[in-house]
Formats: C-alpha cells, structure tokens, sequence
C-alpha cells in the first residue's frame, strides 16, 4: 500500500527512501537506529551504505510449520505471508501501522506484520488467522454478534480480540474499547465486535 | 401448466427465517481469512503493479520516460496513463504503472521512471466562494484582454441575442475560458412570495453552514488481479460492486470480445458506491497481463486509494429560514456551494434543496465550484448526507431561535414532508424521543449545567427510495434435493448471500445449508450493481419468484406419484405436506425429477407487491461537548429505520450500527485536507484521515421500526438511508450543548474552539 515518492526524506537535495535504507542497513540495525537516532543523521548514514541486497532464503515457522521463503532483507513479513505463502488472511491495508488488518501474533505477542521484516522472523513462531477454524471461539463470536460487514478488516480484529481476550479474562467494558483501539472497520462493526469480546473475556478469555 | 404457488409473501406469523436474526452465512469464511478478495487472489506467475502518481495541484507533463524501468530486475511490463504535453489536474492522478516479479522490484522500477511536469495554477478551497470568483474574474478577464476585438464585442453580447453564425465563432474562445474558470453558476429557483414571508415571520435566522468533502477509503483498495487464457479471453477478478455491468469496461480498451471477459468478485472489501467502474487501473493491469501472458495485479496504493478512488462532494451554505410563533417555517432562501473535483464544477444538486421539506415560500440557489481535486464518486445516499447536513442544522437554529425544542418544531413542520412518510415520520421522531430520554434530558441550546462538560440533544430525519434493482435468477434444483441459485450479484457486506438463501429456504421450506448460494461472476445471469440500497429487493425478488415456479413442478410431480391434488401441497420442514398431513420428504419429492435438475429462471423487479419503495428514519443524538477541548464524544446515538419486510433482522440492524458509525466518523473526524498552497491532499493516510476507533462511538441503539403495515409493503432498501441523519443530529447536538453553532461538519476540536470564540467575540 505504499504511495512511493511520497516516503523519500530530502536531505541535502538528495533522498533515502525508507525501503533502500532498510535494504542497506540490515533488518535489527535499521529497526534501533530508527528508535535512537535523529531521522536526517540515519538517512545519512543510510544513504552511504545503500547496497543491492541479494535475496536469501530463509524459514519461517508459520502456523506450526517450516517455510522456506527466499526474500530480500527489505520485505515486510505481511508481504512474505501474502505473496510467497499465500496466506492472504492478513491484509495489506495502511502500511503505516495505523489500521491493524495485518495483526498477527509473533511468539504469542500481537503484532502488525507490515511493521517487522520476514528476517526478522527467522527463529520465531508467527500465527496468522488461517490457523483458526469455524469453531474456533472468536471465529464463533464474530459470526454469532455479526461483528463483521465487508470482512477486509475482520482478520485482523479476530486476532487481535484473539490476543486481548486470552490476556484479559474479565476485563472490563472500558478496557476492551481500549485492547481492541489498534484496529480500524470502515464498515463500522464495532457494536458486534465489542458485543463478542465481553462475552468472551466473561467467559475467561478462551 | 404447471401447479401456481402464490408469490405474495406469506403471513408474518409463520415465516422460519425471514425478518427473524439470522447471522450471515460466509462469515466464518471471512473471520478466518478464507474469504479470498480481489486483494488475495495470487495465481501462479503473478506479477505485483505499483503505481507512480502526480504529486502536484495541477500540472503538464514535461518528460516522460519508462525505459529505466524496464531495466530494473524483475520489471516485466510497464504502462503510461499519461503522455508528454498532457495536462494531469489532481493530486495522485495516475502518470505510470509497473509489473514485475516481486511488489518491491515493482517500487524499484517505479522509482527508475523519469517524469517531469510544469506546474500550472490550482485551485483547492472548496469552501471559498469569494476566492473562487476572485480568481475566476481575474483570469478570464485577463484571457479575454488577449482575444481579438470582435470576440470581446460578441462576449459582451447576451446569450440569446447571439446568432448561430456568431456562436460558433464564439466557441473555441469560450472554451479557452472554460478552461481558467473556477465558478460554475448552477441555477436558482424561487416558489411563493420570499419578501413577505420574511417581513411576516416571527423570526427570522441567517446561518452558515458547511459539509466537508470526505474519501470513501474503502479498506480493500480499488483494483484487480487480471488474467489471460490464450491471448483473447479474460478474467478480471475486479473488486466491484457491479459484477455484471463491468466486462464491457475490460472488452473494448483491450480489443477483446465482452462475451470473453469473466468478472469474478467474490467478495469485496468495501465499495460505499466507489466501485461500479473496471477504472483505468482495472485496465492497465488487463493490458500488461496480456502484454506478458501472466496474471497482474493492481491494488491502489493507499494514498492513491484516498486521492482518486472516490469522495463524496463537499457543500457549503449561506441560509435564511423565518418561521412563525408556532415554529411553522414560512421561508427558505438558500445559496450553495462546494465541489464534486475533476474541475467540473459540480455540487449538491440544486432541486432537493431544501431536504425532504418543501416550503412554501423558497428560495434556492446553487453555484459549482472548479477544483483540482480528485474524481467523486457515489458515496452512500449520494447527496442526501450533505442535504440533510445543511437543511435540519438550520431547521434546528430556528427552532433554537423561537426557544423550542428541535422535536417541537420538526414535528410543526411535518406536514411539508411527503406525504406517504409522514405518519412514519411522527411515530419515529416519538419513539426516538422516548429511547433517548428527550423530554427528561432536553434544555434550550446553551443552558445545560455549569462546567467545563456541556450535554445535548440533536436530530434529524431523512429519505431514501431503495427501489430493488434490476436483476435475474436461475435456480437449479438438484435430484438429491440441493438448490442452487445463480446471479451476478455481488455481497459488498450487507449479507446478499444469506438474504437469498433465507427466501429461498422460507419458499421451499428447507433449511439453510440445503441452499447454495452463488453469486460474484459475470457468467451468471445477470443482476444489478449494488447502488441505492437496490440489491436485497433486486435478488429477493427474482429468487422467491423462481422458487415459487420451482416449487409449483416439484408439487406436480408430487401430485401424480402419491395420487394427491397438487393444490392441496404444502412445503414446510423439508416435507411435502397435503392438507396438513404429510405426504413425502423433499428428497423424496426431488428424485421425482429425473436425471437433470429442474432449472428456472427468476426475474424482477415486477409490481407484485414483493418489494416497494421509499423510507423515512429518525436519528437523535446525545453528546458531550469538552468546551476547553473542543472535543465531541457520542453518549447516546438513536436511530430509528422502516424500510419495509425485513429479511435478515440481524444483517439489517448491522446495516443501521454501521452507518451510524461512518455517521460518527464524517460528523466529527474525517475528511479530505487540501492544501492551497500545494494543491496537495495532505492527510492520504490512515494515521491522519480520522476515523473513529471502537472506544470512539458511545452507545448506540437501533430499532427497526416494523408494524405489520411495513412488513406488508414489502422490501425497500436499507443500506443508504441510515446514514443520512447522523451529521445533522449530532450537529445539533453540538450546539444544543454549547449554545453556538459549529458552522462545518466534521466537528473536529479545532472547529469547535473557533467556534466558541467566535461566539465569545
């Protein structure tokens, strides 16, 4: 979902775009030096060691099981999951981080998968939506409350409430409004949502 | 001649599944990301497009060069929408496309394309009329300095006294003006005597109001994963909410026959009426799929998404409305304005306005404004939500004026509303007013309690026609007893698929797994595009129809075997019943048919009192206004909706819930921010185009308003009309909890601390 042009930094007439920054930095690098650093110092830095990265391969444990992908250091764990597995449950929405349609739990910690590089992946255990199934509890209370109109959203709040109620049994109604704020419905299904989520954590979050 | 079942719907009492809460049938598909959307649809071989797009409020294209693209590792296919010396007049307008092996290699080859464009003068404050005419009169003026004398002297000629000689003499110089003009005057209007109204009305109010341009922001972008078969067919799988009207838009660019063009969309993420067209994007992607013979596809990038995909036009309003004593308004005189984008000076249209009232004494006037800014498309209940937003507001100042409350008044006026909705009207506003506390909650705007916290009340009403749309059936029943309905529709979220399955189970007396839904493809038979909350009427219809005509063959065959009188049969529980007593199963009943499946086809809409037209609907709003913030939150939002028999009671009351949430979202957060000094849309993102979140929408009640009388008049669409009410009854909330009016929609902090200084001022 990515407008290009639009992320490039100008810096002394000349520009870093975030994926060529990635791409030379290296994946755990890049992600610290863009929490600590000045952002036009990084860009700098950045441009100097720009390189063509080869493509790797990798595994990747998704679901419980071993894929071997072969990706360049730059592509986002949302992108390998929908193009190279084919696991198209999360979807690519925003990446920006704002909307939540790409939530997935890496090593049980719900995360948006446009916001961590597939490298970065590598010796963790990623669960997307595809591991639910119909009877799954949430699955049931999304269809149960309808809390789900066009269903572009719908996977990435099923994960998230997944995430959140397991975490939060008994939580309050307030609480809920709050754990589930990391997601965004157009359709407008927030009644539903919330409806299936209090039920849920009243039953002890499973 | 085949046994007649009767058509008509049955008696309310024994329906099984219609109007009763039936959860949609694909959403465990969709919750555990089965559901496979335009978006997903990954065949071997396919290729990823990106897109480079305008960055600029209007400008030509000075260079334009793809061929460093091409050289990038893994570009296949490139595509130029635009060429050298063209003018592009919005930001994001489209300049390239590039298809490659891997999403990332395609963003290389965006990046390697060389474009550059001179920038030309723009203009994007949809709201300033004034500016707008400014630079209008100093550009034309200056153009007309360079035309010949004789031109000037015919200029200055009135219209009518031209002769046809003389017009077409006239032409290319009045299109060379066309071109720099920024105002587009759309007509006025006047009924009934305005002076005297005015100079007789008890009081009088002159208010300014405004309605924001916002972005439909569909979360699955436009777009399409297309495919070739062999060089001369194929398959768009389109994210459209007009599956069967779209083949022809792939056909003629690509030279292809439309008989072989499939349009596939199972489901889709979202259209809110943005998605009707196969668009230059859904082109571009067939045109290099066919280029290299493998699959592309093209999804918006999500600026893109906002810039150019669709938005719902703005509308801004000078108004004086007088009323008498009573609060019965004697005079509207109205002047408006705003942009529809694509600089072609378009806004709400002039004849609905006022809405749904109709005074007597009115004037009306309307004036387009010429924008660089991006296309608009239908947006849910096109223009009603602006209408409504900029005529109950002020509805609501004079009743404010007269110290009435607002339910006083619209219920004064009800009988300039139309006829047929104003007893539905009354009982609407009634029970609204009853579920939100009105009458114990309600004070005069601006003399709630002290603090820093205000509490209001606002309403509105609306109308909508939701006529069911144009559509066809086949329905197969199968040997085994399976029924089969076929169309090409499509379920854009509203629950098309249960709907369908939920008539055809009532008619033949089945369950809902014995029926198989399947829509989503142009080769079906074809039915309408979802627009106008036509589509629940526009398959409900056609496939009760053939299920009846089904049902009247299977009775025959019944009749003969057990020797019974087909018109005594009954369909009920998957039996086949005779005067209450049964008679076989439906399986049984179905292997009467032979080797092949009995197949219908189901047609509508007809006038056979299966579905009708026209709603009404109240919204009321309960809110709390941060004066030291200026931040609105929702307490409690109320709508009341008829729309006829109600199929799935759930689905329908989701119709209302999400409404009322995008109500929620462009009455206090969203919209299009175009800067004039870049002509750029600067808030195309999710972080900064504001939607609400689920903390974000406070307690909302829904209440489908269902007499018998609705029932009885059949279907009428849903979808549209609940979303009309929401920007005015929380408007008038606003100021009834702070005593001032926040003169543009959305309400966000910062108009409402202007506001309130303003007032202070």
């Amino acid at each position: 979902m990515r407008d290009l042009r639009d992320e490039t930094i100008p810096q002394n007439g000349s520009g870093v775009n975030r994926r060529d920054f990635l791409r030379g930095s290296g994946a755990a690098v890049a992600v610290t030096a863009l929490a600590t650093s000045e952002q036009g110092a990084v860009a700098q830095d950045a441009k100097k060691s720009v390189r063509t990265a080869e493509p790797q391969d990798i595994t990747l444990n998704v679901n419980g099981k071993d894929h071997k992908v072969k990706v360049e250091n730059r592509v986002t764990l949302l992108d390998t999951l929908r193009d190279d597995l084919n696991l198209t449950g999360c979807k690519d929405v925003c990446d920006t981080t704002n909307c939540g349609a790409c939530t997935v739990l890496i090593d049980g910690k719900v995360t948006y998968a446009c916001t961590r590089l597939a490298v970065e992946c590598v010796g963790k255990k990623v669960v997307t939506v595809e591991s639910l199934a119909a009877n799954d509890p949430v699955v049931a209370g999304f269809v149960k409350h309808d809390a789900l109109q066009c269903g572009f959203c719908t996977p990435g709040f099923v994960m998230a409430t997944k995430a959140f109620c397991d975490k939060n049994p008994g939580a309050t109604l307030d609480q809920v409004r709050k754990g589930l704020g990391g997601n965004i419905c157009r359709c407008g299904t927030y009644v539903g949502i919330t409806a299936c989520a209090m039920e849920l954590v009243k039953k002890g979050g499973k | 001649m085949a046994t007649e079942v009767k058509v008509a719907w049955g008696p309310r009492k024994d329906n099984k599944f219609i109007g009763k809460d039936v959860p949609r049938l694909d959403g465990a598909e969709k919750a555990t990301g089965a559901a496979k959307y335009s978006a997903d649809v990954n065949p071997k071989g396919c290729l990823y497009a990106k897109l480079l797009t305008f960055k600029g409020g209007h400008g030509k294209v000075k260079s334009l060069d793809l061929s460093a693209a091409l050289k990038v590792p893994g570009v296949k296919a490139v595509h130029a929408f635009v060429k050298v010396g063209d003018e592009v007049s919005w930001d994001g307008a489209m300049i390239a496309a590039v298809a490659a092996e891997r999403q990332e290699q395609a963003e290389d080859g965006v990046r390697a394309i060389v474009f550059a464009f001179d920038a030309m003068e723009h203009f994007v404050d949809e709201d300033d009329l004034a500016g707008a005419t400014k630079l209008h009169d100093l550009r034309t003026s200056e153009l007309q300095k360079t035309f010949p004398d004789d031109i000037q002297k015919l200029l200055a000629k009135k219209k009518d006294d031209l002769t046809d000689d003389e017009k077409k003499k006239l032409d290319p110089f009045q299109k060379q003006l066309d071109g720099v003009s920024r105002i587009k005057p759309l007509g006025d209007n006047t009924q009934g005597d305005i002076a005297a109204a005015l100079k007789s009305a008890a009081v009088v109010h002159k208010g300014y109001y405004g309605i924001a341009t916002i972005s439909h922001m569909c979360l699955e972008p436009h777009g399409s994963c297309c495919e070739m078969d062999g060089g001369n067919k194929l398959t768009a799988n389109l994210s459209t909410q007009n599956v069967s009207g779209t083949a022809g838009q792939f056909a003629a660019p690509l030279g292809l026959d439309a008989a072989d063009v499939t349009v596939l969309c199972n489901y889709i993420g979202g259209g809110f009426g943005s998605k009707f067209a196969a668009g230059d994007w859904g082109v571009a992607a067939a045109k290099m799929a066919k280029e290299t013979g493998r699959p592309v596809r093209l999804m918006l990038d999500r600026a893109t998404e906002l810039k150019i995909a669709g938005t719902r036009p703005s509308g801004f309003a000078d108004i004086t409305i007088a009323a008498d004593k009573d609060g019965k308004i004697v005079a509207w005189d109205s002047h408006h304005w705003g942009s529809s984008g694509e600089m072609k000076g378009g806004t709400i249209a002039l004849n609905q306005f006022p809405y749904v009232f109709d005074f007597e004494n009115r004037n009306r006037k309307a004036t387009g404004l010429m924008t660089n800014s991006g296309p608009n498309q239908a947006w849910r209940a096109p223009p009603h939500p602006q209408l409504c937003a900029l005529t109950d507001t002020a509805i609501d100042d004079i009743a404010a004026k007269l110290g009435k409350s607002a339910v006083d008044v619209f219920l004064a006026n009800i009988d300039r509303t139309p006829e047929k909705l104003q007893r539905t009207y009354v009982a609407e506003i009634k029970r609204a007013a009853e579920l939100i506390g009105w009458a114990k909650k309600w004070h005069p705007h601006g003399k709630g309690k002290d603090g820093p916290v205000k509490h209001g009340l606002g309403m509105a009403i609306h109308k909508w026609g939701g006529g069911a749309g144009k559509g066809t059936c086949r329905l197969k029943v199968h040997p085994d007893g399976t029924v089969e309905s076929f169309s090409g529709t499509q379920d854009l979220g509203t629950g098309t698929r249960t709907a369908i399955a939920m008539v055809i189970a009532e008619t033949l007396g089945l369950q809902l797994s014995d029926i198989k839904v399947r829509i989503g493809s142009s080769a079906y038979p074809a039915s309408g595009g979802s627009g106008g909350s036509t589509t629940i009427g526009g398959v409900a219809g056609p496939n009760r129809r053939a299920a009846c005509e089904v049902l009247g063959k299977v009775f025959d065959l019944v009749a003969e075997k057990h020797k019974v009188d087909a018109a005594t049969l009954a369909a009920k529980d998957s039996k086949i019943w005779s005067n209450g007593k049964e008679v076989c199963s439906w399986k049984q009943a179905c292997s009467l048919v032979g080797n092949m499946a009995l197949e219908v086809q189901g047609e509508g809409p007809k006038n056979d009192g299966l579905t009708t037209v026209d709603v009404g609907g109240c919204q009321m709003a309960d809110v709390a206004v941060d004066t030291e913030t200026g931040i609105v939150r929702i307490n409690q939002f109320v709508a009341i909706q008829d729309c006829g028999l109600v199929v799935d009671h759930m689905t329908a009351k989701s119709q209302v819930y999400g409404s009322m949430i995008m109500g929620i979202a462009y009455a206090l957060s969203e919209e299009q921010i175009l800067d004039n000094k870049t002509g750029r849309y600067i808030n195309a993102d999710l972080e900064n185009y504001k939607l609400p979140r689920i903390g974000d929408i406070g307690e909302l009640i829904v209440e489908m308003y269902q007499p018998d009388s609705e029932y009885e008049r059949g279907i009428v669409g849903l979808g549209e009309p609940p979303v009309i009410s929401c920007g005015a009854a929380i408007s008038n909330a606003v100021a009834n909890a702070i005593g001032v009016r926040v003169p543009t929609i959305p309400l966000t902090p910062k108009r409402v601390l202007d506001a309130l200084k303003a007032a202070k001022a």
